[in-house]
Order: C-alpha cells, then structure tokens, then sequence
C-alpha cells in the first residue's frame, strides 16, 4: 500500500484526482447503457449533491462516519498496519455510546456527552487493541485479526441489543439516548449534527500527533523502516499497539456519531459498511487527514447525490457504486494513472 | 509469433554450439593478443559519441564520447553521482540520451529499451539482482528464453547448457540450486550467466565487487579474466582504484558527468586516478599520530549470541577498548561480527556473557539506553538500519535523539525550530550536500546518506563508538572524511570499535586488531604486527599458532 506521501502537493493530488475523473468517465459508459444521457445524469448528481445549501449539509452529514473511519484506517496505515477492523470497532463504539446514552439520564450534558463519546473511543481503542498485541508480541499479521474482530463485534452487538439492552420497542434497537447525550442537530431539516465539528478536531488533532509529536515520529518511522526504527531506540511493538489503540479509536467515532447524533439509538447492523468504506477514503486520500476529508465529502456527496439521480432519472443508484469501485481500482493502480496522464503531457 | 520462436531456437541452438566449441577447445577460441594497444589495429566494438543526458536540476552525462575495444576489459571509474552507471543505462536502453550517438560494430544503433540492446549483444548486470528467487539457477538463467520441445520448456537441456556455460567460463555455480538458497556472489554468477545465454559480447557490470566478499571478489576477477580470453568485452563500473588496476585494460575516469580521460591502465596509478576522480590531491592513507590509549571504556566476556535463525554466531568472545584506541574487527563477513555489534548497541539480546560500560553490565538493555549511556553506533546497512528514507535530512539527524531535549518540549511536542538548528550545523560542518535539511533523505548520493548517519553518531560526543562497514559502498572523498572524522574521535579520547570486511580499511584505521573467524576471535595483534597477508590466513580460519611460521616458510595460506 501506498505510504510514502506525505504532503498534499500536486504531484501527489494526480492520481487522486485523476481516478476520479476516470471512474466518472467509465461510469458514464454505464448511464449509456442504462438509457441516460451521462452529462443530465451527472448535473443531477452534482446538483443534489453541492447544489444548494441544505444538499451540502447532507453531503457532509454522510461523509462525517466516512472521515472517522477514514481517518482511523489511514492512521495504522502510516504505521504499516491495515486496519480492516473499522467496521468492528465503530459497533463496539457506538453500543457503548449507546449503553452509556441510556443510562445515566440525571447527569448534566457536559458530562453525559463526553462520557458517551469517550466510552465509545475507549471500546474501539481496546478493539483495535487486540489485533495490535498479537501482532506486535505474536507476529500475527493483523489484517486476519481485525476481520475476525469484526465478527466478534458484529454478533456481540447483536446479542447486546436483541438481550440486556433492548429497547421498549419491538424492533431490534436500544432505547433512544438522552437529549443530555445526543450530539445535537445543526442543521435541519438535515440529520447534520455537530458530530461534524467532532470530525474536524479529530482531523486537526490526527495531524498534530502525526507530524507535530514525537509519538507520530515513531509511529510513521515503524511505519517506513522498522528496522531503523528500532535501531534508532524506537520500540516497534509499543507503537504498533499505541497506532491500532488510536486508530480504533478514532474509527469508532462513526459509530459514535451514528447513535448520538443520527440515529439516537443503536439499531442492529445499522452500518452500511462505513468501516469498509473508511479504506476507500483513506486510499483515495493518500493517508492524509486534509484528504482523507475530501475523500469522505466526495463519497458522501456520491451516496446523497446517488439517491436523488435514482429518483429523478432511469439510472440505478447502484451506479455510485460501480464509480466507487473504479475510483479504487484506479487509485490502486496509480501507475497507470501516473503513465496515462504524464503521456498526455508530453504528446 | 511462429516466426519469432523459430529465430529463438535457432539462436540457442547457434549458443549451444558455440559453447560446445568452446568446451572441446578452450584455449583456441581466440588470437589472445587483440587487446594490444596499437591505436589504429584496434577495432572499437561500442562506440559512443557526444551522448548528453539531463535530469531535472543536473547533467548526468555531459558530451561524453568513449570508444570501447574489443576483447577488452574497460573500467569505468568516477565518484558516487559521477554519471557512470547513467552512461551505461543509456547503452543498454534504460534511459535515452538528450543528444549523441551510439554505434555498435560499426554501425549507428537505436536502443530505445534493454531488449534491443539484448538482441544486439549487449547484457548488464546491476548492483540489484533480478533474479526469481523461487526458481532454480537454471531456470533464471533461461527465463524468457527458454529451450523447449512441443511447448514444453526442455529442463534438462537447460540444465545441460547452465552447466556447460559456467564450466566454460569457471563461473561455478550449482544448476539445479534454487536462487533463494545460494550466496550473494553466486547470485552475480547467475545474472552473468543469464547474459552470458543470451549471447552478450559486450558485458556490463555495474559494480559487481560492492557486494562480494575479498575472496568472491577474487573469483569475480578470475571470471573476468576468462571471459576475457574467450573474447567478450567489459565494462566494469567501480569506485575502487585498486580493481581498476588489478583487472582492466583501459579506464575511463567521469567526473561530474563529464569524460575526465581515458589511460591505459598499465600507464596510470593509483595517485593519477584518484586525482582525476576527485579532481584535487586524495590523502591515500589517513594521517594520524600513533593512539594514546587509556582505560578500558568498554568490553565484553564470554559473549555468546546466537543468529536470526537460532545457530550459534558469537561465541565465547570477550574483548576490550580502551580510551583513545581503535579496535579493528577483521573477518570475512558472516563469521558473528553483525551479531557481535547488533548485542553490543542492544539491538539483539546475548544469550550469555557480559557487555560492560564503564565496567557496569549493559548487556540486554534496549538501544534507546545504551545510547543514551554513550554509545554510538553506525550500523552496516545505512538503508536497513541507519536511515529512514522517507523522512528528511533533518528528520533523520535526530532519530534515536527524537525524544529528548531539546527536540521534544513539553514530553510530546516537537521543536521544529531546534531539529531544524541542529540539522542545519550538522549539515554544514558535515558538508552534507544538497545543504538543505528539509530534502528527503532517499534523493541524497550514497555518500551525502552515509555522511548524515556519520554526522548524527558522531555529534552525539560518545564514549564509545561502534563502527559497523562505515564507508561500504562509498567514493574516494566520502572515505577520506569519515576516516578522518574516526580518527578525530579517536584522538578526543573516544573507545572505537571498527568492524570492517575492506582489509585496506582496518589496517589504516585500527590500533589493534582483532581476527574474527566462526563466531569466535582468533587473535588480537598489534598494527605492527598485522599485514594483510597474515590477516587474510588467520580470516579464513588458519590456525594462529603457525601463522606465523608458515607464511615465513612460504607455504600459502587456504
């Protein structure tokens, strides 16, 4: 995987950009097939997805769960680990934020909130935990370890939710959190919540460790060469363990999100693999926060402006899809981008 | 597509019968003498004229024009970033000059990629092998070419033709090996072995003796030597006067990209090359007033460690230094000396045996404390160990200091405007060049990276110092400094500890030294007492005793 980068320069933006524009172009031979005109298609994904106000603030509500996960994977990634376990650590986040929303209801909101978003971190963290330790101590490679995690989670939370917590209602979910931890709405009619202003610290303070502390410095020097690392007094084992414990934890975040501030309760599997999603992100964001966000608001906007092309013209929502996958395969294959586009230059 | 098969198999039934000819009659594949120097006789086998190259911010190949001679062996010499491995890429189709002209036998050629200069006769072997690891000897060998009857590729005739092939030019290696089994220097076999299939009469060697052990090294010439007699042209791309002198004919100094001159080697010396390399006057020998040794600062008793894969490497070894003196390791590589210093600096746990600082243990402590007790270390790969060469100049110069004072405030924070100070001292009194610290580690020459790691070891002040290969791959103008800079540490009352397979290295170097052999150390003498002949006996396990008297009597050491 791609780790070297390390700045937003316009070198490293080429091939970012460019799978974008081709996935957009191949997915434009599929609104043919399917009877539209690609450029109607297009505006109304653009138009539904920027075009006004309250379709920004959707947008950017559906990318908020996008910019933790992505952040989180991309975060283990400067450490040379794969975190696959997202999806896993952001249930056990949110059925802890949710555990801790709809108990304590006489605590006031400066300390429900907090704790609520702090017991979801600390559930993801030790998620995250797990896999690292086996890694660092065992050798066992973590990207086995954090899918199976995902399915300890998965099945946990159901048990979770369908037993000991289940709500007063029939469906399989918890009861609705108190107001006193629910991050509240910023913009209605939107489900916009201030989880986005969550988003946006965790991005600043991602950057921060990274490349501000001497902690990131051991974290991306394990992750370049761990070998000089460990020459240079760095232990390897401790920082792989501290990257997944801040990598799950902040992953967990989306689901965080999801409970206090979009759904207000846990809902059985409610996630439509964000986690999963979060690996794009933090593909197509090159490991960067500053991309990462704009990697998230483009498949936000994708998924929101995917609804309303469904709605209004003959082409399926499940073209997003089909574009998001060719934007993966391309930044996956960035020396094609690389070749296809510096010939261009030249000819 | 039939038409190209059929051509293949004709050109490796042409090999094969070629090398069978050559088998049967050894000696009479060619008039010896055709690299004689009488300028008109000699016909110039790869000719190329005015070629320029620029990469962004340099000129790697400036006008150079060079004519090489048939049956010769052509050394191409020039400091790190001198332009000599580009020169060669451009021959053999990797890269494609801005201007200039190559011609082969004669006439003009177009090498737009390796497989044009293949099909012409051309074969490289580069400092990184390309081999597949998981498949055999022979299998590399004939990879892309392979013999083969009703589509199935005829592994016995490979086999068969591997063999032939290496007996004819004494290049011994076992056909039926798997790649991933054998040694460093049978793996630059294979690679000229591959060329050799392909029916190369001109071969390239980029640095072939940077990986090879004195002995291999030794072998790689005598290799050299045949391939010489049976009629291939080289062109030997080295740093290392000394093998210039050894083995070419003719050589061909670069310098900044441009052609400084050819000599006939028999005409030229070692201080004509090194001047027209470096382009001043070299200090050949490192000038130092004899060691005034104090107390011991650091030693070790029955060391025992054992390898990455469990074997016994270190044992029993114990050793001492003192203030003020350097120690040499001599050893052919791979007898404990890497596990010898990785158990010293920390890096691997001994199984028994003391490492003592000052007379207290520090054996088994992590590296971050050792180094801060004073010990600094150059390790032998700057690329595996030494260096992070993602990160830059400045980022680099800190690592193993990162998380003290003044570099750290507050316990987590960086200081960016102190890392940035101190790279920029370091960088200017280690002449560390391009002088920008915020360049990324990995773009700087071999010499400038090594020059980093010295600079960061070195301004730590130690109380010992641990030098693992510390010029290994370097120029002429980067060795002089670090030895100059050794011997400073020396001479400011520092322990140094050298471990280095360049005998020439320990010997200008070291007060004392010690012999290493198997894991455990043979003999410790004095300077005065140690020569490379003695040396050499004892590395490759002669018994100490008769060392002495046995090189006397004239019995050669094996």
């Amino acid at each position: 995987m791609e780790l070297r980068q390390s700045s937003l320069s316009s070198r490293n933006l080429l091939v970012p950009l460019g799978s974008v524009v081709l996935a957009l172009l191949v997915g434009a031979v599929f609104v043919l097939i399917a009877g539209e005109n690609p450029i109607t298609a297009y505006r109304v994904l653009f138009v539904e997805s920027f075009g006004s106000v309250r379709s920004i603030a959707t947008t950017l509500q559906r990318a908020t769960p996008l910019i933790f996960t992505g952040l989180g994977v991309a975060f283990a990634f400067r450490c040379g680990l794969f975190n696959i376990g997202a999806e896993g650590q952001l249930y056990v986040g949110a059925i802890v934020a949710a555990i801790i929303g709809v108990s304590f209801g006489d605590l006031p909101r400066v300390i429900h909130l907090p704790m609520a978003v702090a017991g979801g971190m600390a559930a993801g963290g030790i998620w995250a935990a797990v896999p690292g330790i086996l890694k660092a101590k065992l050798g066992v490679h973590e990207v086995i370890n954090t899918i199976m995690m995902n399915f300890v989670a998965y099945y946990l939370t159901d048990f979770l939710v369908t037993g000991p917590f289940h709500g007063g209602r029939w469906a399989p979910e918890t009861d609705r959190v108190f107001p006193t931890a629910a991050l509240e709405r910023i913009f209605l009619p939107t489900r916009l919540n201030s989880g986005i202003i969550l988003a946006v610290v965790a991005i600043a303070v991602v950057y921060v460790i990274l490349w501000k502390t001497k902690t990131g410095y051991e974290i991306r020097a394990v992750g370049f060469n761990p070998g000089a690392a460990e020459y240079g007094g760095i232990s390897v084992a401790r920082n792989m363990v501290l990257a997944m414990v801040i990598s799950g934890a902040v992953a967990s975040l989306a689901g965080v999100e999801q409970v206090l501030g979009v759904h207000g309760r846990f809902i059985q599997r409610f996630s439509p693999d964000l986690g999963f999603m979060g690996i794009a992100v933090a593909l197509l964001g090159k490991n960067h926060p500053v991309g990462v966000f704009f990697a998230a608001v483009l498949f936000g906007a994708l998924r929101t402006g995917g609804a309303a092309m469904d709605r209004l013209t003959d082409v399926p929502r499940e073209l997003i899809v089909i574009i998001q996958a060719m934007i993966i395969m391309f930044v996956a294959a960035d020396e094609l981008i690389r070749r296809l586009f510096a010939r261009r230059g030249k000819a | 597509m039939r038409r190209v098969e059929k051509t293949r198999v004709t050109a490796l039934q042409r090999r094969e019968a070629r090398v069978r000819r050559r088998c049967s009659r050894p000696q009479a594949a060619r008039p010896k003498h055709l690299h004689t120097f009488g300028e008109s006789a000699v016909e110039n086998i790869l000719e190329l004229s005015h070629i320029t190259k620029r990469f962004p911010g340099v000129i790697a190949n400036d006008d150079i024009s060079l004519g090489i001679r048939r049956g010769e062996i052509h050394a191409l010499v020039g400091e790190n970033g001198s332009g000599k491995s580009t020169l060669m890429s451009i021959v053999y189709g990797l890269y494609r000059a801005d201007t200039g002209e190559i011609s082969f036998k004669g006439a003009p050629v177009q090498i737009g990629e390796p497989r044009t200069a293949i099909e012409l006769g051309l074969g490289m072997v580069f400092q990184h092998f390309m081999l597949v690891d998981t498949l055999t000897v022979a299998e590399n060998v004939i990879l892309h070419a392979e013999p083969h009857s009703w589509g199935f590729v005829d592994y016995k005739r490979a086999v068969k033709a591997v063999e032939e092939l290496a007996t004819a030019y004494g290049l011994r290696v076992d056909a039926r090996a798997r790649v991933a089994d054998i040694s460093v220097g049978q793996e630059q076999r294979v690679e000229i072995l591959k060329a050799l299939y392909r029916q190369a009469e001109v071969l390239i060697l980029d640095e072939p003796t940077a990986v090879l052990t004195p002995q291999e090294t030794e072998e790689l010439f005598q290799v050299m030597n045949n391939l010489r007699e049976q009629g291939t042209t080289i062109v030997f791309i080295t740093h290392k006067i000394k093998e210039v002198l050894a083995i070419s004919d003719r050589v061909s100094v670069l310098r900044r990209g441009k052609l400084v001159g050819t000599r006939n080697t028999a005409e030229t010396g070692q201080r004509e090359l090194a001047e027209m390399m470096v382009g001043r006057e070299v200090l050949l020998r490192v000038k130092k007033e004899p060691a005034k040794p104090a107390e011991t600062v650091a030693s070790v008793a029955g060391l025992q460690v054992r390898d990455r894969r469990g074997m016994p490497a270190v044992k029993d070894v114990s050793l001492e230094v003192r203030r003020g003196e350097v120690l040499g390791i001599a050893g052919v590589e791979g007898n404990g000396q890497q596990e010898l210093v990785e158990a010293i600096t920390g890096l691997t746990a001994p199984e028994e045996g003391l490492v003592l600082l000052h007379g207290k243990p520090i054996q088994g402590l992590s590296p971050m404390k050792i180094k801060r007790r004073g010990v600094s270390y150059i390790p032998e790969d700057r690329h595996k160990r030494g260096l992070i060469l993602e990160y830059s100049v400045a980022d680099n110069l800190i690592l193993g200091l990162h998380s003290d004072p003044p570099f750290v405030e507050r316990y987590l924070f960086r200081n960016d405007r102190q890392i940035k100070a101190h790279a920029a001292r370091l960088v200017e009194s280690y002449d560390v060049r391009p002088p920008n610290p915020d360049q990324i580690i990995r773009t700087l020459s071999g010499g400038n990276q090594q020059k980093v790691v010295v600079a960061r070891e070195f301004s730590r002040d130690p109380e010992f110092l641990v030098c693992s290969q510390p010029t290994r791959g370097l120029d002429i103008g980067a060795i002089e400094f670090i030895h100059q800079e050794i011997i400073r540490q020396r001479d400011q009352g520092t322990g140094v500890l050298l471990v280095s397979a360049e005998l020439d290295e320990i010997l200008s170097l070291s007060d004392r030294i010690a012999v290493m052999f198997d894991g455990r150390i043979v003999a410790v003498l004095t300077i005065e007492e140690a020569d490379e002949q003695r040396l050499g006996y004892l590395m490759l396990g002669g018994d100490p005793q008769q060392a002495t008297g046995e090189l006397e009597s004239g019995v050669t050491a094996k």
